[in-house]
């Protein structure tokens, strides 16, 4: 790589910095610039992680928004529990640290020279990229729905704006109302939240407007820590009576395959019609769509990376963290993201020193909410098989389903304490 | 809380890796600083960035014993002390990472909780304490010696929990700690526990 004289006049600066002299270190300051594209829970961990492990680097985020709410406790927006301001987050403390923030968004990214241009025509150079572009939605898998009707009929799968919208129609819905949520098939980002809505959403309506209900159709015949929703269910919202305030209806038949946005009703592969007051409409997700755009997914929409050091297995130099890579059994979670972060900023700044990485634990954990008192947990702990190729599940699982209700309690502290010190360690 | 420290220290370690190939405190552990680094990742999303805790109840894990926190840890392992997470969690870590993971923080520095307490309470709380508990629990809780839990600024929740735990039998207490948290229910009940925990929730920086 050519070192223009600048560069080179900044590394010699770094290197005396550092006073760890000599001539391998001043070639390796010339060329240590990393991108980090996306500022969700995966970019500005991996951006803050860079900097704390070798400041050295220089560290560049591409985000276009001000501010980044997380969908991890967006559920508990819904209810009314927390307020969307105590979800969202910004980038002051990352700039603090010495980050580079560009608000843009990365329009193109060029493998081969190790360029990024931004919307706005700006180019960046990197010696290495860490992509973290999370999901986007596969908009042709319904008929009737796109980006645009999914402004009255959110998603809220990206949280805040979509997040307001969805809690000021529940609010406005009449009680005796139907609340529609539709859960996809396939790869998704924390699959275990659709249900964790419907249980939020359900708090809500039992005292508010409790002659109302929430409907699930979901094309999965199974979902994730079922029974110990089912249980909770049961035992707050009437599960499995007529008059259940939650009624979930799972399978390839619940499928949701149409919208009719005039008469609010939806049409599932079964060719059943349902019309609700408030649609919760989840579309099938994939990497976002940059990622596709840049020639980094597989037939499957996500990215295939080395689990070593998460780089693209398409694309040299370029390192995929977070739910738009393939690192399966773990999960897409924001937990997981900043559990991949934190490896692959390692990974990246050793290979910018000319160290071998370190070989990691990953972890993940999500939290589901119910009402005040009442949570559970599951937990993961990763490690890389043997053969480099997958990870392997070593150890954890979900909250036993004879949780007494002092446990749920507990959990339920747990996880306002998960979410404080999860986003503290992401945006500091 | 100290951001400051989270800023410098891996820095520091890095320096250290470079000059010496290992870090001091790490002590007879396998794991490498770098590594150690890699494992406490994990634990920090719920403990919080170097193990220093916002709360509302997760506790602090940064600044306690490093015995205190490699029994804890031991113990959630085998089953013997209760938890909600905890024992799904460590069986994923060999006994020389805990004990690696127990050097890392008990060499981070602990920072009290800011929470709100009862001034009162808290007051005859310190009584309680200097008469029932601040013989192994030094330095009014504040003690992070020789495997005593800290108590001093750390999460009320958690105490309360951990106390209920002891008091119910579902966690066993050593002798001396049963006998004297006996002696102070059958004296001054259940607000005597309620003082106890104001008292170690008052002490803030």
């Amino acid at each position: 790589m050519a070192i223009s004289r600048r560069k080179f006049i900044t590394a010699l600066g770094t290197a005396s910095a550092l006073s760890l002299g000599g001539a391998p270190l001043l070639a390796l300051g010339a060329s240590r610039q990393v991108v980090v594209i996306g500022g969700g829970i995966g970019g500005a961990t991996a951006a803050r992680q860079i900097r704390m492990i070798d400041p050295a680097i220089a560290v560049t985020l591409i985000e276009p928004k001000q501010h980044y709410h997380t969908c991890f406790m967006s559920n508990e927006v819904l209810s009314g529990r927390r307020k969307l301001a105590s979800i969202r987050f910004d980038y002051t403390r990352l700039k603090e640290l010495g980050i580079k923030v560009i608000h843009d968004k990365a329009a193109n990214i060029s493998p081969d020279d190790h360029k990024i241009t931004t919307n706005n025509g700006t180019v960046l150079s990197y010696d290495r990229c860490i992509f973290a572009p999370g999901i986007d939605f596969r908009w042709d898998q319904i008929e009737g729905f796109d980006a645009k009707t999914a402004q009255l009929f959110p998603h809220a799968w990206q949280a805040g704006q979509q997040t307001a919208t969805l809690q000021a129609q529940l609010r406005e819905m009449a009680d005796g109302g139907t609340v529609i949520i539709t859960a996809p098939a396939g790869s998704m980002r924390a699959a275990h939240a659709p249900y964790e809505r419907a249980s939020q959403i359900a708090h809500y309506l039992k005292q508010h407007k409790p002659r109302s209900r929430v409907l699930i159709f979901d094309a999965k015949t199974a979902f994730p820590q079922q029974a110990l929703f089912l249980q909770a269910w049961q035992r707050l919202f009437g599960y499995g009576a007529h008059n259940s305030l939650i009624e979930w209806h799972g399978g390839t038949a619940h499928r949701l395959i149409k919208l009719d946005a005039t008469t609010r009703t939806i049409t599932t592969a079964a060719g059943e019609l349902h019309r609700g007051d408030v649609l919760n409409i989840i579309p099938p997700q994939q990497a976002g769509h940059i990622a596709a755009a840049s020639g980094l997914t597989d037939e499957s929409g996500w990215c295939p990376v080395d689990l070593r050091t998460f780089e693209s297995t398409r694309h040299k130099g370029i390192h995929i963290i977070g739910d738009a890579c393939i690192a399966s059994p773990m999960q897409k979670l924001g937990s997981a993201a900043n559990s991949q972060a934190k490896a692959c900023a390692n990974a990246v700044a050793s290979l910018l020193n000319g160290r071998e990485p370190a070989a990691a634990v990953f972890t993940d954990v999500a939290y589901s909410t119910i009402e005040e008192a009442y949570a559970f947990s599951t937990v993961g702990s990763y490690r890389l098989a043997k053969e480099g190729n997958r990870f392997t599940l070593v150890a954890g699982g979900a909250s036993p389903i004879e949780a007494s209700t002092e446990d749920l309690k507990r959990e339920a502290a747990y996880a306002r304490s998960w979410f404080n010190n999860l986003t503290k360690d992401t945006f500091g | 809380m100290s951001t400051d420290n989270q800023k410098k220290w891996p820095t520091a370690v890095f320096a250290l890796g470079l000059i010496c190939g290992s870090l001091s405190g790490i002590g007879h552990a396998t794991a490498s600083p770098n590594s150690t680094l890699l494992l406490a990742g994990g634990c920090n999303i719920c403990h919080g960035p170097n193990g220093v805790s916002s709360g509302p109840a997760t506790p602090t894990i940064a600044g306690l014993s490093g015995e205190y926190l490699l029994s804890t840890l031991e113990g959630f392992k085998s089953g013997e002390i209760p938890s909600t997470i905890m024992g799904r969690i460590t069986r994923g870590y060999s006994s020389d990472e805990l004990q690696a993971l127990a050097n890392y923080y008990s060499s981070r520095p602990f920072s009290a909780s800011q929470q709100p307490y009862d001034p009162r309470l808290a007051r005859q709380g310190a009584k309680l304490h200097n008469k029932y508990c601040e013989k192994c629990h030094t330095e009014g809780g504040r003690s992070a010696e020789e495997g005593t839990g800290r108590l001093a600024g750390q999460w009320r929740p958690w105490l309360i929990w951990a106390l209920q735990d002891f008091r119910s039998g579902r966690r066993l207490a050593g002798r001396k700690m049963q006998q004297q948290l006996d002696k102070l229910y059958i004296r001054k009940g259940k607000r005597g526990l309620t003082a106890l925990l104001h008292y170690y929730a008052s002490q803030q920086p």
